[in-house]
């Protein structure tokens, strides 16, 4: 279990928070002890849901609870999980990104093309590789660039910017694929799968990726003053406006941020399979933002956790895991239960509204 | 790229003759001597689907090439509701006379198909039949029965009888149950070969990645691997691989896509020994006997099956196109 750091309550936050939200509860000025005792207890819904999961599981199957099957889920999850960190501060600030499946499957198609066309020019595969993987993140940063200057100076909603993007790159990569795979050459593949395939002390390097992302982003949610700005711009940008926080610029930031998120996903994925096709990262944004709302974080904005969102991306893998490693339920009703869990799970840890 | 680029501009310039045409008034009937075939199927949205589209185009080149006068109009759809409109602006504005359809939902696409029949268009069905048969003039399928039991025979006499399959299922499909239906009851016959657990990969190759590490762990000895279909073959040969699993003998893929095809030739994965055709190069053969029939103004039967057959490393050459996109 990776333990990113604890939500600690922002001291000087820029702008009143809005209720609902843990800081909230806990922050209130005259807040009583039941009250805060219940702020405490409604954030770990998440996390009391992926332990009675994982007893359901061990249950069901012995082997759900061996060390490789849970390394398997941890590595799965690193690149949903990855995104939704970056999702997170989307989420927080108000906006939203529903392009982003889309965007790791072209930042894929792409980065895999330009491997392949690199690895003769510059004479050497290594660094075909290595030029390939700063380019997924370069991508990521300059797609969420344009995402950020179409809603800012744009001033067009974000729901449709990124619903624009979605069709936009997924399109492209059709296009650019034949509505085939593209497909990495074998001798870069080789090169290039111990990024997924190896382990470091045991533990695969995706989790190890995931792991300091969500340090990372937790600490910039938490610890700077750009993590309130955030928050202050989600929870009222108005105020925030009037409190010189340049909404603008903080916008555009949080969706490079994502982008970069998505990036460095990507080029986690790549070497797993060496291929990318029309599905690749189908659905993809729609876990990340379940990972992040599961967690725990308002959809509106305003507040939001890390630890939450980290949980929550585990959690909706540990349930397709389940159902993989049992046959007790009809697989025609896979989605019913995934369904019922995350209610489930969003009930137990609402705030009050 | 040239080619797709090409084609939008002849598509563009093909309804602005449409246009034309319409402004003519003339009625579709007239041109008597002129056959326009309009082709409606999917959109590529994964390796069978861009093989469909590029087959489709294919058939438009070559056809239009060999028969001066032939117009061939291709339309790829991303769902039902889509295609259902497409239909409409083909008998509007293309004013076809015959349609080859690869559709989308059999039940969604009986009405609109009937509608273009009742207005004299010879309407062959490929692949998905619809629910009412009368609404259709042909009909062209893959062999989706052959496409589970061929697997199914080739396992059992692999394994002698005698063994551990695991298979991954498709989309929730008429077509997926056809194929597992047909899996199933071949085994029914070789009460040594245990089926462990059928779960649905999406004819993903990452979802198959998932469901195939997830069988290695729940299942200590697996003999065979029934992926059905060669996109879900790639993820599950690499968690085999990063399984280090000794104990599996055979995955058997299906619809002979270029690259396990090419493994296959080579010989260079022990685990490939044969593959079963499913080849979107129907869409091809359908285009081509409708448009030839419809210029002598000949019928098709009512039925054709386009038989899937074993492939196996001497068949393979025969089964490799290596400029399809699938």
């Amino acid at each position: 279990m990776p333990q990113a750091p604890v939500n600690v309550p922002a001291e000087n936050a820029a702008a009143p928070q809005a209720g609902g939200s843990r800081h909230a509860a806990a922050t209130a000025a005259g807040a009583t002890g039941v009250s805060a005792w219940w702020g405490k207890l409604h954030g770990l819904g998440p996390v009391i849901g992926l332990v009675l999961l994982c007893i359901a599981g061990t249950l069901l199957n012995s082997n759900f609870a061996t060390y490789d099957n849970v390394m398997n889920v941890l590595t799965r999850t690193a690149f949903i999980g990855i995104i939704a960190v970056g999702m997170c501060f989307v989420i927080i600030s108000g906006g939203i990104d529903l392009s982003v499946g889309s965007m790791a499957a072209l930042i894929a198609g792409s980065v895999i093309l330009f491997m392949n066309a690199m690895a003769p020019v510059l004479g050497s595969p290594m660094a075909a590789v290595v030029v390939g993987m700063l380019l997924a993140v370069v991508l990521g940063a300059v797609f969420g660039l344009v995402h950020g200057l179409l809603i800012t100076k744009g001033r067009i909603e974000p729901f449709i910017v990124t619903l624009g993007t979605l069709g936009i790159f997924r399109a492209y990569l059709t296009y650019f694929s034949n509505g085939g795979a593209i497909t990495l050459e074998n001798d870069l593949s080789d090169l290039y799968s111990p990024v997924y395939y190896a382990n470091l002390l045991g533990v695969p390097i995706p989790v190890w990726v995931f792991l300091l992302v969500a340090v990372i982003g937790g600490v910039i949610l938490n610890r700077t003053a750009y993590g309130r700005y955030v928050q202050a711009i989600g929870s009222n940008e108005q105020v925030a406006q009037y409190a010189a926080v340049d909404v603008h610029k903080m916008k555009i930031l949080t969706y490079m941020l994502l982008g970069v998120c998505v990036g460095i996903a990507t080029l986690l994925y790549v070497p797993r399979l060496g291929s990318a096709s029309p599905t690749t990262g189908l659905l993809w944004e729609l876990e990340a933002i379940a990972a992040v709302i599961v967690g725990g974080t308002v959809l509106k904005g305003g507040a939001g956790s890390i630890t939450g969102t980290v949980v929550g991306a585990i959690l909706l893998s540990v349930i397709s895991n389940i159902l993989n490693l049992t046959s007790i339920i009809s697989v025609y009703l896979n989605a019913a239960v995934q369904g019922f869990v995350i209610i489930a799970v969003a009930f137990m840890q609402r705030g009050k509204r | 790229m040239n080619s797709q680029l090409s084609s939008f501009t002849r598509r563009l310039a093909l309804s602005a003759v449409g246009a034309a045409a319409l402004a003519l008034a003339a009625p579709a009937m007239a041109q008597a001597n002129k056959t326009v075939v309009g082709v409606a199927i999917p959109s590529a949205t994964h390796g069978f689907t861009g093989g469909i589209v590029y087959w489709a185009n294919q058939a438009k080149k070559d056809l239009e090439k060999a028969h001066p006068g032939l117009q061939v109009i291709v339309k790829t759809a991303g769902g039902a509701p889509e295609q259902a409109n497409q239909l409409q602006d083909l008998v509007t504005v293309n004013k076809i006379n015959a349609l080859v359809i690869f559709p989308f939902e059999s039940a969604a696409l009986t009405k609109p198909v009937a509608q273009l029949k009742a207005k004299g268009v010879y309407v062959t069905v490929v692949d998905r039949g619809l629910t009412d048969t009368s609404a259709q003039d042909a009909y062209v399928a893959g062999d989706n029965t052959a496409f589970g039991k061929i697997p199914a025979e080739y396992i059992a006499k692999a394994l002698g009888g005698k063994g551990n399959v695991v298979a991954m299922r498709g989309i929730a499909t008429t077509l997926d149950n056809e194929r597992m239906d047909a899996f199933n009851s071949v085994l029914k016959n070789h009460p040594g070969i245990k089926l462990l657990d059928a779960k649905y990969a999406n004819w993903n190759r990452d979802d198959a990645f998932k469901v195939m590490q997830d069988y290695l762990t729940r299942f200590p000895q697996i003999d065979a691997v029934w992926a059905a279909d060669d996109d879900m073959a790639v993820g599950v040969l690499k968690a085999i691989e990063q399984a280090k699993r000794k104990d599996i003998k055979l995955v058997f893929g299906g619809a002979g896509a270029k690259g396990m095809i090419k493994t296959l030739m080579d010989g260079s994965n022990p685990l490939i020994q044969a593959n079963v055709s499913y080849s979107p190069k129907f869409i091809y053969d359908s285009i081509k006997l409708t448009a030839e029939a419809r210029i002598k103004g000949e019928k098709l039967p009512a039925n054709t099956i386009i038989p899937s057959v074993l492939i196996t490393k001497e068949t393979a050459k025969d089964f490799y196109f290596p400029d399809s996109p699938f």
